[in-house]
């Protein structure tokens, strides 16, 4: 059960079941549809941008726990962000679900850190990575589904 | 249980023991598959993932290496001592097949990658012969995707419909629908003979007739079926049978189709190459008979020499016996598992076999999946292939344990645990 722990800590259960920012906005002008095949996973991704920055971030949809609390903490750590920090927390956060590692600053990741027992489970890491996927298609504004297959 | 009269008459007085001595000895089946003994994740091995692909008894992984160490040469087409063995073998195990189904003639017996091959190969030959525009092509809301989409894809071709037949509340075909979607311009029914998803067994026999009666062919997946009953094509009077070895304990790679003599002698050939001609010049090649107009090139022959193995194994045990088992398994497993609170099953039809798919309130099956997982226990989570199944019961996936006859009621024990821990876990 130790492993399993890792996997499913408690900010990530209590994220699962209770998500932050589970709505569509009022005013969107950016989203995407995310989908995993494998699981059924389904999520959109609303964002409204102010310039460069995301002034809003909201999503919906449903999933796994690893997926929906990933999506969750997403959205939190990303309102006021700007698109570069975005992507650079992406890309922080892909290195961490995969390997469990983190180059430099373990602390811009925040609460995200938590995903770190992700990187045991090599088949949820596109659970935990599937909002972010979405994400970076609604900043580039791509129509089409994204799949993580 | 009185199998002394099911055992094969040439079957010898050490192998009788094992069944009628003992009766159906699951602890002295399971030491024939020797993937049954090991651990995972420190845990004893709960194989429940039969519908995915069965494990292997030791006699067919035998089969396989014996073939390549002392048997292997190409089929039809050598004189010297190995390729004519080889050859022999090949045509056994077809032999084989032919009496595992009861078909009438070996030559109705085509070996194919699996069952999803047999279903393309039906699609792309009889279909595209038989299919016009305007034409419908009639399946059913449980099909698996690998009975959905060659049909799709020959409708999409010739202008044709495909046209589906709705499922109740408990995942049973609706035989009225059925009856009402037979047409004029039904060309082929394909259905499945047990739905992999919900585990529900069709009434085959009744589905031909209706159809039959409007002379409209019938083919029946059975990939679901073969390891867990006895299968009669003559008796379900279908005209096409689909199934695949490697969920019936063979090995992987191979698996067959029948098909009436009548209506494969009209089909064209599914491709093109080597051993499906018997005369090839530039202006005309001329097909081989059946079944060798279907398997252009060499064959898996490992593979149907392995089948065959399997097919021997399963006879040794006795179909029925095996069918008697896994009911009396299956019916255990459903009552103790819809017993645990927050879990429904997810396909309750009346006829089932191996299959009991469930989901648990709250808890998304993936996550139940990897929790299983850690507790040793091996199901499937996720749409099953059967994404149209998902959306007709509401769900986006479910977790499937599916049973084969090695399995024991210590193990569904042990599920029931596991789903009490995930249930923990998640609290």
């Amino acid at each position: 059960m130790a492993d399993l722990r890792e996997l499913y800590q408690d900010v990530i259960l209590e994220h699962s079941k209770a998500p932050r920012n589970y709505r569509e906005l009022a005013v969107v002008d950016h989203k995407a549809e995310g989908y995993n095949p494998l699981c059924g996973d389904h999520f959109t991704v609303y964002l409204n941008l102010d310039g460069d920055s995301i002034r809003d971030i909201s999503f919906q949809g449903s999933g796994c726990a690893i997926s929906k609390a990933s999506a969750s903490m997403m959205t939190q750590i990303l309102k006021g962000k700007s698109r570069a920090d975005a992507e650079k927390l992406f890309e922080v956060f892909h290195k961490l679900v995969t390997t469990g590692q983190v180059n430099g600053d373990r602390a811009e990741l925040g609460k995200l850190a938590v995903f770190s027992g992700v990187s045991e489970f090599p088949v949820r890491v596109k659970c935990a990575t599937l909002a972010w996927h979405t994400l970076q298609a609604a900043l580039e504004g791509k129509q089409d589904t994204v799949s993580t297959e | 249980m009185t199998t002394a009269a099911k055992i094969p008459s040439r079957e010898s007085a050490a192998q009788r023991l094992h069944v009628v001595g003992t009766g159906f000895d699951v602890e002295k089946i399971r030491r024939d598959f020797p993937i049954l003994s090991r651990e995972i994740r420190g845990k004893k091995l709960v194989y429940l993932d039969n519908a995915a692909t069965a494990q292997k008894p030791r006699a067919v992984i035998e089969a396989i290496s014996r073939y390549y160490e002392q048997g292997n040469a190409n089929v039809h087409r050598g004189v010297h001592f190995l390729s004519e063995h080889a050859t022999g073998e090949h045509e056994r195990a077809r032999r084989r097949v032919q009496r595992f189904i009861n078909a009438p003639h070996a030559s109705e017996i085509i070996f194919v990658r699996g069952a999803t091959e047999a279903i393309n190969l039906v699609a792309q030959t009889y279909g595209r012969v038989q299919v016009r525009a305007g034409d419908e092509v009639l399946i059913t809301a449980m099909e698996h995707h690998s009975n959905i989409v060659p049909w799709q894809i020959l409708c999409e071709e010739k202008g044709a419909k495909l046209q589906v037949v709705p499922i109740n509340d408990d995942g049973e075909l609706l035989l009225d629908e059925f009856e009402k979607l037979l047409g004029p311009r039904t060309k082929i029914v394909a259905v499945s003979h047990v739905s992999n998803a919900l585990g529900t067994v069709n009434p085959i026999g009744r589905i031909v007739e209706m159809a039959h009666r409007k002379n409209i062919p019938v083919l029946v997946d059975g990939a679901q079926a073969v390891p867990h009953m006895k299968v009669n094509v003559q008796a379900l009077d279908c005209d096409f049978y689909a199934f695949s070895s490697h969920k019936m304990f063979g090995p992987i790679g191979i698996g067959v189709l029948f098909g009436k003599s009548a209506l494969l002698e009209d089909m064209p050939p599914y491709q093109g190459g080597g051993d499906m001609i018997s005369s090839v010049t530039f202006e005309k090649t001329v097909y081989n008979k059946l079944p060798f107009k279907f398997e252009a090139g060499t064959p898996n022959v490992a593979g149907a020499i392995a089948l065959g193995a399997a097919i021997e194994y399963l006879n040794r045990l006795g179909m029925d016996n095996i069918a008697a088992y896994e009911h009396e398994l299956l019916a255990y497993a459903t009552e103790k598992i819809s017993a645990i609170p927050g879990v429904r099953l997810i396909g309750t039809a009346r006829e089932r076999a191996g299959v009991l798919s469930f989901v648990i309130e709250g808890i998304h099956p993936h996550d139940v999946g990897t929790v299983l997982d850690q507790e040793g226990i091996a199901i499937r989570t996720g749409h099953h292939c059967a994404q149209p199944v998902m959306q007709r019961f509401g769900v986006p996936a479910t977790a499937r344990a599916s049973f084969a006859l090695y399995n024991t009621k210590d193990e569904v024990d042990v599920l029931a645990e596991g789903i009490l821990k995930v249930q923990e876990v998640f609290a």
